[in-house]
């Protein structure tokens, strides 16, 4: 039947989209930390000017969605996907403002003398870039007990943002010369704990779109 | 109003296999499935419709405050009266405005007076949400009304008798998409008072108007749930595969 392989169509049209809006996120937090890491602030550069590029196929996915639920009427797994990736693009977008975010801090930190060390905040974004890889396979692979496993490991990224913020307060009161330092790391670890809870986010909804449950809010 | 184990076949052709259904009172259930599914010979087992065809037979129960109506003694036409048919083609009578909705209630002398009659009229027009528009022209014909307004008049003359279950079978189909919204609304109101069983081929229709939706294909009773849960999240790979459009 002709329109229900359109509408196939269309949703593997959203799917491709969205798979590259997430893999686009991805690839800004990876960068963003590269910038971080070894001081290079070009690459800093390159992830905002790339910003505007994910803002803009944030939007195409909501145009796709608001079109597919307007003229195609989707119902049971259809609708459960589209209303799923209606509410996950915007929270990827998210994550590549983190990024974003990140990549301003490494721009100003790039300006100052190399800190010593930091700290769990390479740990934290590796955690955090393996939660949000994890996260795009099970909504790609339907696959809902991964997506709640990953919903369950947020709880390191959490840990060792504790254990960072009270590790930074530590050397903000011990070497106040470095405070300004501290204090830009600190923003840094606090994006990536948002990153964990927006990665938490795309993994409710992938639960949602598998299994008609509603776990958000639910411990 | 309950279903128990209903078989139906058209000589030897069984159109219904081992049905089984609850319905309650005062909710509007939708039946949905593709062409041939059996929704609509499944509707008109409910008020015996199906009697006047001949060579079909039934077997099971379908039970109404614990009577069986295909028990031997009931009375066809008490049984029609409270359960009320709504066809998918509008079919007044070639009579006026006033008379068709008249007619079943005197040719089971339910009045008493003319003005008990008129009341009822009145009411029962009222109740289709037509009397607005047809209350300075009771007296002509029928057939002067539009193809909405006249399924509202069917409606009305349906309800005029009062009925406790209404039947509707594709009562909106052949109307355009501002009178299929008015018999929806109508649908909506009628609900307080009435239970109304739907068979319907639009599906967004169902979504919009029922309380309960039960799915048929090939005879049999696939799935029953409420509606939201069908359309959102059905327990069977059937129904789901029949709502999203990937079926046959």
């Amino acid at each position: 039947m002709d329109t229900h392989r359109h509408l196939d169509d269309e949703l593997s049209s959203l799917r491709d989209r969205v798979l590259l809006l997430g893999g686009e996120a991805e690839q800004a937090l990876e960068r963003a930390m590269y910038s971080l890491s070894e001081r290079d602030t070009d690459v800093a550069r390159q992830v905002l000017d790339h910003d505007d590029q994910i803002d803009h196929l944030e939007v195409e996915i909501d145009r796709q969605c608001i079109d597919i639920i307007a003229l195609r009427q989707p119902a049971a797994r259809d609708l459960r996907f589209v209303i799923s990736v209606a509410k996950m693009a915007p929270v990827l977008e998210r994550i590549a403002d983190h990024a974003c975010n990140i990549a301003r801090a490494a721009i100003d930190l790039n300006n100052e003398p190399e800190l010593k060390s930091l700290l769990d905040v390479s740990r934290m974004s590796e955690h955090a870039l393996k939660m949000l890889r994890g996260a795009l396979d099970s909504f790609t692979s339907n696959d809902a007990i991964t997506a709640r496993e990953i919903i369950k490991s947020d709880s390191e990224i959490n840990d060792l943002y504790n254990h960072t913020f009270h590790r930074l307060i530590e050397l903000m009161v011990t070497e106040p010369a470095t405070a300004t330092r501290d204090a830009r790391l600190l923003f840094v670890a606090k994006h990536l704990e948002r990153i964990g809870d927006y990665v938490t986010d795309i993994c409710e909804l992938t639960v949602y779109m598998a299994e008609a449950a509603f776990i958000k809010h639910t411990n | 109003m309950a279903v128990r184990d209903l078989d139906f076949f058209y000589g030897r052709v069984q159109a219904l296999h081992n049905i089984s259904l609850e319905i309650p009172e005062r909710i509007v259930m939708a039946f949905i499935g593709p062409s041939g599914c059996g929704k609509s010979t499944f509707l008109r087992t409910l008020n015996r419709m199906n009697d006047v065809i001949p060579g079909t037979r039934v077997g099971g129960q379908v039970l109404i405050d614990d009577h069986d109506i295909y028990a031997s003694g009931t009375d066809v036409v008490e049984l029609r009266r409270r359960v009320g048919m709504v066809f998918q083609k509008s079919n007044p009578f070639p009579k006026s405005i006033f008379d068709n909705v008249a007619y079943g209630l005197r040719i089971n002398k339910v009045t008493s007076s003319s003005s008990e009659l008129a009341g009822r009229v009145e009411q029962a027009l009222k109740d289709a949400a037509l009397w607005s528009e047809v209350k300075d022209r009771l007296k002509t014909s029928a057939l002067s009304l539009s193809g909405g307004q006249q399924q509202r008049l069917c409606i009305a003359r349906a309800l005029a008798i009062r009925p406790e279950v209404l039947l509707m079978d594709e009562p909106a189909s052949a109307l355009d998409p501002i009178a299929t919204s008015k018999i929806e609304e109508l649908i909506f109101d009628l609900k307080k008072q009435y239970t109304i069983v739907i068979v319907t081929h639009n599906m967004q229709q169902a979504a919009r108007v029922s309380d309960t939706t039960a799915f048929f294909l090939l005879g049999k009773l696939i799935e029953v749930n409420s509606t939201e849960k069908m359309f959102t999240a059905p327990n069977e790979k059937l129904t789901e595969d029949y709502i999203t459009g990937r079926f046959g």
